[in-house]
């Protein structure tokens, strides 16, 4: 029997949320790694069993974690990440430029391809990859050769936060960055080009279609698609139908296009999922009610999905990594909140619970689809 | 015998108890200390001092024999009392809530 795991990384450590197909009845495992904050874990689609967990701390650093035994043991991994060669400057907050130095992983994307395979994308923002299971990583440096100096840092860091895989071509890869934009590489990530023509951002740019600055919070694809991007920018939501090649808005009928997540429906390449937040001042629901947007039409037209999400006095936030889905039918959408609460539907948003209600702060959110 | 006492998160990442102690050949001198224990803990290289310049963490300090190492050189022989095993070498946390 089909079943689903939830990887729940916070600011005190990651859960384990699981059930049957119903996903009905959950056991929740945690803390694991208690105390520290959990970034991102994410499964290897080609092996279950292995997950890979980003420990950070102020205090003790990056921690790689690897489980090769489906979360019951983990292993500390390779955390040596240098920058190639002298990496330079990028703009700071105020427009100086600052040396690069790593801070944490945000993002951690096994290859659809090659099992060993992992990309790490990280604060200062950069893409690494590790061929032998997160053991040694190595920077793909040709990422920040395309206007590198003039990335700067949103309020949350110069962070890489989006890396995806052309499930169709192996050597194309996707990243994103806030606030420098979309990246795109077909050589596998040795050379790359901004893709970010059609975005415009008049309130936080001088010059609103530049090249690159862009405060991108999260791009997504449908396997089946993989032409089609779509995009939560700082403001706006946006969509790709060719690669990034050029991008345009279908914030449509949304209360507001500023938010963080967005999550492609398992089956239906259109239907796409957001969570609108009030503003890039105020980062709460707008109205205190916590209301999932849903798309069937690619964008533009827009539903909300309330049933069982508080409507009143809700005032959390959701994070750009804290929303997924599984891959059974009818599909299974998941999200957390600042607030600790991680919130399910089983039948693609139509109706939502909430699996748990008082973890700390959620981070990310990713989900392990079992046959 | 030098013996050295892990903050709880690093005792946690190494598996280990509270000390553990380490055989340090040639000076004992806080460098020497943390080569050695990063050689036998490898899971806790980048943890206490950085990858490649050695520079201490910002929140890491190293206590010992009641007085506060951290801005030492590292270098620095360690004091007697660590050195003849009466006291650990502390590394320690900084102080934080929330």
């Amino acid at each position: 029997m089909s079943s689903v795991r939830i990887f729940v990384g916070t600011r005190k450590g990651a859960f384990i949320l699981s059930s049957n197909a119903d996903r009905k009845n959950w056991h929740v495992e945690g803390p694991l790694f208690p105390g520290l904050e959990i970034y991102h874990m994410q499964a290897s689609p080609l092996n279950p069993d292995r997950i890979y967990a980003s420990q950070a701390s102020d205090w003790f650093g990056q921690v790689i974690q690897r489980s090769d035994d489906g979360g019951k043991t983990w292993k500390a991994v390779g955390n040596k990440f240098l920058y190639e060669g002298d990496p330079g400057t990028h703009q700071f907050y105020d427009g100086t430029p600052v040396s690069w130095k790593f801070k944490k992983v945000w993002q951690l994307q096994p290859s659809l391809f090659e099992p060993d395979t992992v990309y790490a994308g990280v604060e200062d923002a950069a893409l690494f990859v590790s061929k032998d299971g997160a053991e040694t990583w190595q920077e793909l440096a040709g990422l920040r050769d395309v206007r590198g100096h003039e990335w700067m840092p949103g309020a949350g860091g110069l962070c890489l936060h989006s890396i995806l895989q052309n499930p169709a071509n192996p050597n194309q890869l996707f990243a994103a960055i806030s606030a420098a934009g979309v990246f795109r590489s077909d050589d596998a990530g040795q050379r790359w080009r901004a893709v970010n023509k059609g975005l415009r951002s008049f309130e936080e740019l001088p010059e609103a279609d530049a090249e690159v600055g862009h405060c991108v919070h999260r791009i997504a694809m449908h396997p089946d698609h993989p032409e089609v991007l779509y995009m939560q920018k700082h403001w706006d939501v946006m969509r790709s139908d060719n690669s990034g090649d050029s991008w345009h808005e279908v914030s449509g009928n949304l209360p507001s296009d500023f938010g963080y997540p967005i999550v492609v429906h398992p089956h239906e390449p259109e239907t796409i999922y957001v969570i609108p937040i009030k503003s890039d001042s105020e980062h709460f629901p707008p109205e205190g009610k916590l209301r999932v947007y849903r798309s069937r039409t690619g964008g533009n037209e827009w539903e909300a999905l309330t049933d069982g999400l508080p409507q009143e006095n809700c005032f959390v936030n959701v994070l750009r990594t804290a929303m997924a889905t599984d891959q059974l039918d009818p599909a299974g959408i998941f999200f957390g909140t600042s607030g600790g609460q991680v919130y399910a539907s089983a039948d693609a948003g139509n109706h939502w619970t909430a699996i748990v209600r008082d973890l700390p702060q959620v981070l990310s959110v990713e989900v392990q689809t079992k046959s | 015998m030098i013996r050295v006492s892990l903050p709880f998160h690093l005792r946690s990442l190494a598996n280990v108890e509270r000390e553990v102690k380490l055989e340090v050949a040639g000076e004992p001198t806080f460098a020497a200390v943390l080569e050695e224990l990063e050689s036998q803990y490898p899971m806790l290289q980048g943890t206490i001092r950085d990858h490649v310049s050695k520079e201490r963490r910002p929140f890491i300090r190293f206590f010992a024999c009641g007085q506060d190492f951290s801005h030492q050189p590292t270098d620095t022989p360690l004091p007697d009392c660590v050195r003849d095993g009466r006291e650990p070498l502390r590394i320690v946390g900084a102080m934080s809530g929330g």
